[in-house]
């Protein structure tokens, strides 16, 4: 503020900014412009463009026509998008408290420098370094029915008898998929947590426990509020990523059985790609961004 | 979200640059002309990928023109597709399961090739199923491409140890189910050797094994005019309700209410299928020393038909090669495409007057599939794709509703079903 005003000041004095301030600013404009081009070419002109489709008919090849509101309008009669909302949310609340649960768990166990926990902390992060899809294919390989490993497996040390339906039910279609996004990213989680537990400085530990602080004591009262800011980021990311499930559910359940997890992502790309709707696709598109934008003002600014 | 936002947008971006861009060309850059030999490009999607190299191979050895062939995996063909074309990125040539062909010309995708057709001394005796889905009010865009029928397949060895006749395969869906059944109670005990099988998660595996029933019966499943749905009503019902007591009886197979489609026609080569449903198109891809009998798809009690699947091919309405492109279609139409390329694979030809050929002559039951051509049909609608392939479509709803669920509702998912054909 201080600068600001002095800069003022002069800039009242002398009528002008001096040449040095001036090349300053155009090296600042230059130093910005590839990020500000890239964010423009990428984000805010695809974002206008959007925004523009929504309003139109837009049809794969020839002009658009232009129908506001029809598009927005019509999202109110599709059910399928409905259903996906609730779902979408559904499948958020249970994979964000079971993802930072189990991030936390492993981030906690594998925290202090021990013999042999490097070990440990790289098998917890392997899977991360499997692409979504082929985790996803993989699932899907290992719990097929008809040729998956898993099955034969579970049978053959008596847990089960029958052939368990992995995806043949709504309910064990969801946590299958969970159990996907579990294996596929605690250990992701589990490194952010990591990097916010060892920036908790060792001292405030030790004055805790000379303060005769136990365990339980310790967890609630310095390392959980310590790490609220990691754990408000992990937070975000995930209900962000749920919000925008695609793969998992495109992939490994393909919206099924009987539609039951079909995610909002998935009815967007169903509308453009599947029904030729450009329009109605763009539409959807925009509200779940105007969604996740104001759901990720709020958590911020709960969490900060 | 930003990603896929971007996507879309981008799509949209290209639309919008390439048509600024390329205000000089419109539709007269279709008819330029190729100075000297010209690459066209080719996209066709995995399931029918052996028979488009087949041709393209062929093609390419003898002439001066070349196409360069790009396979794309059959599920993701659809969306490639519509995201090429909103970027006006389409290649010159592209093949397209038949019953997408109507949606496709209707947004303009396909070049008008009615003049270029007229001209083929054999064009009344193109694929009939196919020829009409391609033309719309009067016009042609498309040729038949490949030809994938369904019909029924038999282990004559399962037959066999099961105690039934090996070379009599079944002549009604009544006596299918009862094949099946005897087939499923004598070798299914030790839970390989099934009766039959279906996938009962996958609308376009419902409409290409069931429907043929239907159809053999007089029954309809659609009007004309692929607007209003019929399939809430005898004979489709009479269809389901076999098909479900095969079901509940377990003579099915455990998974056949989850399978999705990839693997569907997997269990018949492995030998563990008595008699079931499947492509003509994988006779050809059977194990060597498997006895397979093949008979066509009848109704309840008795007739035939089939659905005359598979893909069409036509020019893109985009491309800038349009003459080498038809030369390119108008080739493997010939009777040296169609007899030494198809036929010598046991492929079933695109034009009825060479079904009796040197090579289909050895073996019957390439003889009675060619037949069946002229018999079977394919369902004309211009919402085919999103009403009854797509998995969150409203047929797979029915279709498991009168499989696995409640059978009661099948008016009011027909009605949905309507709907949808009518967006």
């Amino acid at each position: 503020m201080t600068l600001t005003l002095t800069r003022a000041g002069r800039r009242a004095a002398h009528g002008a900014p001096p040449a040095r301030w001036r090349g300053k600013k155009v090296q600042g404009w230059l130093y910005a412009a590839p990020t500000a081009v890239i964010v423009g070419v990428l984000f805010v002109v695809p974002l206008v463009l959007v925004v523009w489709m929504s309003l139109n008919r837009w049809p794969l090849l020839g002009p658009a026509h232009f129908n506001a509101p029809d598009n927005y309008a019509r999202i109110a009669d599709n059910p399928l998008f409905l259903d996906a909302v609730l779902f979408t949310l559904k499948y958020t609340a249970i994979t964000t408290v079971l993802l930072s649960s189990v991030a936390l768990g492993l981030a906690l166990l594998v925290q202090e420098r021990r013999p042999g926990v490097g070990f440990f902390r790289t098998a917890f992060f392997l899977p991360g370094a499997v692409g979504f899809a082929a985790a996803a294919l993989l699932f899907y390989g290992m719990l097929n029915n008809d040729f998956g490993p898993v099955d034969p497996m579970l049978r053959a040390l008596g847990i089960t008898h029958e052939p368990v339906k992995w995806i043949g039910t709504p309910n064990m279609a969801l946590f299958s998929t969970i159990a996907l996004v579990l294996w596929r990213f605690a250990g992701f989680n589990m490194l952010i947590l990591l990097t916010g537990l060892q920036a908790i400085p060792v001292e405030v530990y030790e004055a805790a426990r000379s303060d005769g602080a136990g365990r339980r004591q310790i967890f609630t009262r310095i390392t959980l509020p310590l790490l609220r800011p990691t754990l408000a980021l992990m937070l975000i990311l995930s209900v962000t990523g749920s919000l925008l499930a695609f793969d998992q559910f495109f992939i490994f359940t393909n919206g099924g059985p009987d539609n039951s997890t079909v995610s909002m992502v998935m009815v967007v790309y169903r509308d453009a790609f599947f029904r030729f709707d450009l329009g109605g696709a763009a539409a959807l598109s925009v509200v779940l961004l105007v969604g996740l934008v104001g759901l990720n003002a709020l958590m911020m600014r709960r969490l900060r | 979200m930003r990603r896929r936002l971007a996507g879309i947008a981008i799509l949209g971006l290209l639309a919008l640059t390439s048509a600024a861009c390329g205000g000089g060309g419109g539709a007269g850059s279709s008819a330029e002309p190729a100075a000297g030999p010209a690459t066209i490009t080719m996209w066709t999607r995995a399931a029918t990928q052996a028979q488009s190299e087949r041709l393209v191979k062929a093609y390419n050895s003898s002439h001066k023109n070349q196409v360069k062939l790009t396979v794309i995996p059959t599920d993701n063909y659809q969306p490639r597709i519509a995201a090429a074309a909103g970027a006006k990125q389409l290649p010159d040539v592209f093949a397209a399961d038949v019953i997408f062909v109507p949606n496709y010309t209707a947004q303009g995708l396909f070049l008008d090739i009615t003049d270029r057709i007229a001209a083929l001394p054999f064009k009344d005796k193109l694929a009939p199923s196919h020829m009409k889905l391609g033309t719309m009010d009067g016009r042609r865009y498309t040729l038949p491409h490949t030809l994938d029928l369904s019909v029924w397949f038999w282990n004559k060895d399962l037959y066999q140890k099961a105690g039934l006749d090996p070379e009599k395969g079944p002549k009604t869906l009544k006596e299918f189910a009862q094949q099946a059944t005897t087939i499923q109670d004598k070798l299914g005990k030790d839970g390989k050797v099934h009766g039959t099988f279906f996938g009962g998660n996958c609308g376009g595996c419902y409409v290409f094994t069931f429907w043929p029933s239907v159809w053999a019966a007089g029954g309809q499943v659609m009007n004309p005019e692929g607007t209003t749905s019929l399939n809430d009503r005898p004979p489709m019902t009479e269809v389901f309700t076999i098909w479900r007591e095969l079901y509940d009886k377990k003579a099915t197979g455990p998974t056949a209410k989850e399978e999705q489609g990839p693997t569907w026609t997997g269990f018949f080569p492995k030998g563990e299928i008595g008699v079931m449903p499947m492509p003509s198109t994988t006779l050809g891809l059977m194990p060597k020393d498997m006895k397979i009998g093949v008979t066509p798809i009848a109704g309840p009690d008795g007739g035939e038909s089939t659905f005359v699947g598979g893909d069409s091919i036509g020019i893109s309405s985009t491309t800038k090669n349009a003459d080498a492109a038809w030369d390119f279609l108008s080739w493997t139409m010939s009777e040296d495409a169609q007899v030494e390329v198809m036929a010598k694979n046991k492929d079933v030809l695109a034009r009825t007057d060479l079904a009796g050929n040197k090579y289909s002559a050895e073996d019957p039951r390439v003889v009675l599939i060619n037949s069946l051509v002229a018999k079977g049909q394919t369902p004309f609608a211009p919402r085919f794709g999103q009403t009854f392939n797509d998995p969150q479509g409203p047929w797979l709803r029915l279709a498991r509703e009168a499989m696995f669920g409640d059978a009661s509702k099948l008016p009011q998912l027909n009605a949905e079903i309507t709907k949808s054909l009518q967006q």
